[in-house]
């Protein structure tokens, strides 16, 4: 029995007015299970970043249905997109978008700050997914001086720690040098294995070949690769 | 606001982690942060030092003012105007023994009867020499008690005394500034002025008086010297023959209820008496208005507080556009966002509100233990005053948090 799925889109659009008006992502349907490695490719202005937006409920469409978890996330009001986007959405970013004058366990337990977790617990957690990180030792560093690969493992771990059913991951290996890209991806590699979700949008070829499977986006329009079934354009 | 139709709680920010945040907020700045509270530091500081000081200094006027009134009583004299023969001032009411009677009144310090000299005589430092003599100099007659009453400052020589009023003789006593004016600065000659063209010796020169203070520029001769050499004062209101009686503390108000019967058991309705006025009503008028110009000042520092602190907090809005985005991407809702820098913002509004209360205070206590006065401080403006500090950041705070709430969380993360 396949596992259910975490995201589905139904002739998800995005259009933004103005004149002309821009449609930079076409309907599209896809279908992503639990504990699937999805890589989303396409070269810049593609459509990539909207794609994350809408799915990381940031944005919202102009036509189209996004069902996260099940949930018509059409319907919901800003509270309800806030606390599904807070409690089953762990997002990477590019640059990080860690608070300078934090500790790293400061930075990750701020994940927490919005979902009714008592300080003493927040700390905990946040200690025990760093080491899960390997930044056992980092715990009290604050982002300026911590490499980049370190930083970005800071921001997975700050992603992980409300156990998320969606890893939403935007060009997380940008910033980082081969080795640092190297060791992010092992650790996604390790996520996959233990039953995540990720979504990884990136242009690099390289990163998208790490994923269990492979879209591409091109002019707004979503196209299933060579790897795999589920999407229907 | 609809139901949630989701399993999950929905997120919140309570109270705690609020204030925890903001204060990490304002801590993670520190040197913007205290710069930020300065123009609230020193607005709600002028506002307390403004008020501190004004009541400390309004209590100096009010205590020397009160304690001059409340020891005097006047007695105007009402001459009838067909007393006297026919075109010429009526004669006094007030008895030749007025100084006496007056005198033996329990609680009665000094004395006695004085008016202003009719007729605009000419006071001159030559005899006529055909120049216009000085102008702007009164000449008032008093009795030795009304002088002793008037409590003159004496600079150089001495007062009139009885021989002086009982002889009548002609002599005068100088304010300091009539003395300059008449190019009078030593005594040990026997200098004399010259009034309608007559000599007159300077007695004394004075610099000060605690009653009567229109003498200050003026000339005072014996008042027998006076009726003898100008006549009867004048039956108009506010020339006619005062009775200036200085009291003990305390004992003004039963001077004035037996005065008039003291000096005319037979018509004790000749005379009009005044007793002290309300001691409230002077403090009052003087420090009203020193009140409302000093608060205008301190609303202008608390106003510049105010722009300091939005347009601080505005600027840290948009330099923490990225964290707001992140913080969106994390759960927070718009109204936590805003709540975080109003937050922000009220929470340096009051510790600015505290520091400048206490530099405030400070400023006040230094003063008036540098000036020697007891300082004054009104509860009622000193104790809301950091309440004030938190009012200002909360008003200065709405602005910046709505634009902040309104951040794109689109925009906020690719700003990083």
């Amino acid at each position: 029995m396949s596992e259910p799925p975490v995201i589905r889109l139904t002739g998800l659009g995005r259009t933004f007015g103005g004149r002309p008006p821009v449609t930079a992502l076409h309907p599209a349907d896809l279908v992503v299970r639990r504990g699937e490695y999805l890589s989303v490719t396409g070269p810049s202005g593609s459509g990539k970043s909207t794609l994350l937006h809408l799915l990381g409920l940031l944005d919202t469409p102009t036509g189209g249905r996004y069902e996260l978890d099940g949930i018509d996330t059409g319907t919901l009001h800003d509270r309800d997109r806030s606390t599904l986007r807070g409690r089953r959405i762990g997002f990477v970013f590019q640059s990080f978008h860690l608070l300078p004058h934090r500790t790293a366990a400061e930075n990750v337990a701020l994940a927490q700050v919005y979902h009714r977790v008592p300080r003493a617990r927040r700390d905990e957690a946040a200690r025990a997914v760093l080491r899960q990180v390997g930044l056992a030792h980092r715990t009290g560093a604050l982002p300026g001086t911590m490499s980049g690969g370190e930083r970005q493992r800071v921001a997975i771990a700050r992603a992980l720690v409300n156990e998320p059913s969606l890893l939403l991951c935007d060009e997380p290996t940008g910033n980082l040098d081969s080795s640092n890209a190297a060791a992010v991806l092992a650790q996604f590699d390790e996520l996959h294995a233990r039953g995540y979700t990720l979504v990884v949008i990136t242009h690099d070829p390289a990163v998208a070949a790490r994923a269990g499977r492979r879209v591409a986006i091109r002019d707004g329009v979503l196209s299933e690769s060579e790897t795999g079934a589920g999407v229907v354009c | 606001m609809p139901r949630s139709v989701l399993p999950d709680p929905a997120t919140r920010l309570g109270l705690r982690e609020l204030c925890a945040e903001a204060l990490a907020g304002i801590l993670q700045r520190p040197g913007r942060s205290a710069l930020t509270m300065l123009g609230t530091v020193l607005g709600i500081g002028a506002f307390v030092a403004v008020l501190g000081l004004t009541a400390t200094a309004s209590g100096q006027i009010g205590a020397r003012f009160d304690l001059t009134r409340a020891t005097t009583v006047q007695v105007s004299d009402r001459p009838r105007a067909d007393a006297g023969p026919p075109g010429a001032n009526p004669p006094i009411g007030f008895p030749a023994d007025a100084d006496r009677r007056m005198g033996r009144i329990d609680g009665v310090e000094a004395a006695g009867v004085w008016w202003s000299v009719p007729g605009n005589p000419r006071l001159s430092a030559r005899p006529a020499d055909g120049t216009p003599g000085v102008t702007g100099i009164g000449l008032y007659a008093a009795t030795p008690g009304a002088v002793r009453a008037m409590d003159p400052t004496v600079v150089s020589g001495t007062t009139p005394d009885a021989f002086l009023e009982a002889t009548a003789q002609p002599v005068v006593l100088l304010s300091e500034a009539a003395a300059t004016r008449l190019g009078v600065s030593r005594l040990d000659d026997r200098p004399a002025v010259f009034i309608d063209d007559l000599p007159y010796t300077v007695i004394g020169i004075y610099s000060d008086v605690r009653r009567q203070p229109a003498t200050l520029l003026g000339a005072i001769v014996p008042a027998a010297t006076a009726l003898e050499r100008f006549g009867n004062p004048s039956a108009e209101a506010d020339r006619s023959a005062q009775g200036l009686i200085a009291t003990r503390v305390g004992a003004a108000g039963r001077v004035a209820e037996q005065v008039a019967v003291a000096l005319r058991p037979d018509a004790p309705d000749a005379f009009a008496v005044q007793p002290p006025p309300d001691p409230h009503s002077l403090r009052d008028t003087v420090t009203s208005d020193l009140t409302g110009l000093f608060l205008a000042l301190a609303a202008i520092c608390l106003l510049v507080g105010a722009v300091g602190i939005a347009n601080t907090t505005l600027v840290a809005v948009l330099e923490r556009t990225e964290e707001i985005g992140l913080r969106r991407a994390l759960g927070a809702r718009t109204r936590h966002i805003a709540a975080q820098f109003l937050t922000e913002s009220t929470v340096l509004g009051t510790l600015g509100g505290l520091l400048g209360t206490s530099l405030g205070v400070l400023t006040v206590l230094g003063v008036a233990a540098a000036k020697d006065w007891t300082a004054v401080l009104q509860p009622a403006a000193t104790l809301p005053a950091p309440l004030i500090g938190t009012a200002v950041g909360l008003l200065a705070g709405l602005y910046p948090s709505l634009r902040a709430a309104r951040t794109d969380p689109l925009k906020a993360l690719r700003s990083g």
